[in-house]
């Protein structure tokens, strides 16, 4: 570990120039997704900012954030940026293993206690310690034990920052998130499953910028990245504002790019950088491919009633209608069935123009 | 489907969905304004706005190109382009795997990034002094 060189001293020990240092900060800027004015002062920072260690925990998870950020990133300016940050312990990213890997972690808190940053990747189970254990130690006990020396939190994905998918009804391991046991520290909150990998890197670099956790929203999310719904920022919000909804997956809206609100999309009520900062390298996002918002970036996204159902959708025709149904001898389900080929039919034949009134009315 | 039972898939890059394009170049009018006014530069961050599918290169194609084009190599390659509009540059940046790691439009005398760095022109001032000692 050594952190005792500033990150200017650093670069330029790799022979980069002022002229590829600039460069750096602006597309530092840009994923932390600041306005190009802000170089000049990112530029100063950075220039005296000195490499943080990194602990990460991986608890109750699938690895998908990690995947998140080493697929996207190494070996990009971010991954340069991970050069700059002393990366102590991870168990998926590091090679030593077992007890080794334990020490590496102790040694890491014990040099740099009070100013570490702690990243956590899955939940915590309370209904048992047993649940997940790494080197017999539990994750509740892990957790408490390493956050104590740390500086900030940084809880990456929807597990770990609001329990996530093993949180999920029944949540079996009676999974919580990183906020439902620490109370005394920082925590930053970068949601997603998975969160995009700039995101991940971007919180890091901020707080590598400028010493200090950005400003959150009220469910601890960074407000650079979480400020703006997808819906906002989604270039399908002017078919929406002009009541032209794509009603399956394979009718002529779709195919024409129309708003995907009827499909399912929690766009409205998801907050997050997709539509801006995009996935794989900046190519596309969910909805540019065609498939609603899941909101996985929301507390309890997957017990929200189904990703194929509208916010609000008008439930009510189809409901009448199976009543009605019922009471001529017919079975609710082939109901159901036939009104929703119907509608399908519809929807393919004629694309008629359903306003948000329309739907508010019908719900 | 079509007859032959192939998917047909549009390529979304109509007029119709290019939402972004007039608004942008509005901005970058307002930027020229600002710039012959008070000589005040103008960066326009490409990622930070939300793209539909076709929108950048539409804009980029409604940009041209101009008289000067500059190749850059520090941390990876860069493209500084200035458009047929003098004072806007299309600047691109890419990491060491050729990865854009950011798109900006500048408007603006010239990029900030072209100019030599006073620390480099002191270091090959050093080296340069070295080789003639």
């Amino acid at each position: 570990m050594s952190n005792e060189k500033t990150l200017g001293e650093v670069l330029r020990q790799q022979g980069v120039t002022r002229r590829g240092f600039l460069k750096f900060c602006a597309a530092t800027a840009s994923m932390m997704a600041l306005p190009p004015s802000m170089v000049p002062r990112i530029a100063a920072a950075l220039e005296k900012a000195r490499r943080p260690s990194v602990i990460w925990l991986s608890f109750q998870e699938c690895t998908g954030c990690t995947e998140s950020l080493t697929r996207s990133h190494s070996p990009t300016i971010e991954g340069l940026i991970f050069n700059t940050i002393s990366l102590d312990y991870h168990h998926t990213l590091q090679a030593a293993s077992g007890t080794h890997a334990e020490l590496a972690r102790e040694k890491a808190m014990q040099e740099n206690f009070g100013n570490y940053i702690l990243v956590v990747d899955g939940s915590i189970p309370t209904a048992n310690p047993g649940y997940s254990t790494i080197a017999g130690i539990s994750n509740l006990d892990m957790l408490q034990d390493t956050a104590k020396g740390a500086a900030a939190i940084v809880s990456v994905g929807t597990c770990a920052a609001y329990g996530g998918i093993p949180h999920a009804s029944p949540d079996p391991t009676g999974a919580v998130a990183v906020t439902d046991i620490i109370k005394d520290k920082p925590i930053i909150n970068v949601p997603g499953c998975p969160p995009i990998g700039v995101v991940i890197t971007g919180v890091l670099s901020h707080y590598l910028t400028f010493g200090a956790i950005p400003e959150l929203d009220a469910l601890g999310r960074p407000l650079a990245f979480y400020g703006k719904s997808i819906h906002d920022r989604c270039y399908r919000r002017p078919f929406y504002d002009k009541g032209q909804f794509a009603e399956t997956f394979d009718d002529e809206g779709a195919k024409l790019g129309w708003c995907l609100y009827k499909l399912g999309c929690k766009g409205p009520t998801t907050y997050n950088a997709c539509a801006t900062t995009k996935w794989n390298e900046g190519t596309s996002f969910p909805i540019e491919s065609g498939h609603p918002c899941l909101g996985c970036s929301e507390p309890d996204f997957w017990d929200g009633g189904g990703f194929y159902k509208a916010i609000s959708m008008p439930t009510g025709d189809i409901t009448r209608t199976a009543v009605y149904a019922i009471g001529a001898g017919a079975a609710a389900g082939v109901a159901l069935g036939a009104v929703n080929r119907a509608r399908k039919k519809r929807a393919e034949k004629a694309h008629e123009k359903v306003t948000i009134n329309d739907l508010e009315k019908d719900g | 489907m079509s007859d032959t039972g192939a998917t047909e898939f549009r390529v979304e890059t109509g007029e119709a969905l290019t939402y972004n394009v007039i608004p942008l170049l509005h901005e970058i009018r307002h930027g020229l304004a600002r710039l012959l006014e008070n000589d005040a530069a103008t960066t326009i961050d490409l990622r930070s706005i939300p793209m539909a599918p076709g929108e950048e290169e539409r804009i980029i194609s409604v940009l041209g190109t101009g008289e000067v084009e500059a190749h850059m190599t520090a941390m990876g390659p860069s493209e500084i382009m200035e458009t047929r509009f003098p004072g806007v540059w299309l600047v691109t940046h890419y990491n060491t795997e050729n990865e854009v790691v950011g798109k900006f439009i500048e408007v603006c005398d010239m990029p900030q990034i072209l100019k030599a760095q006073a620390e480099d022109i002191r270091e090959g001032l050093a080296q340069l002094t070295a080789q003639l000692a």
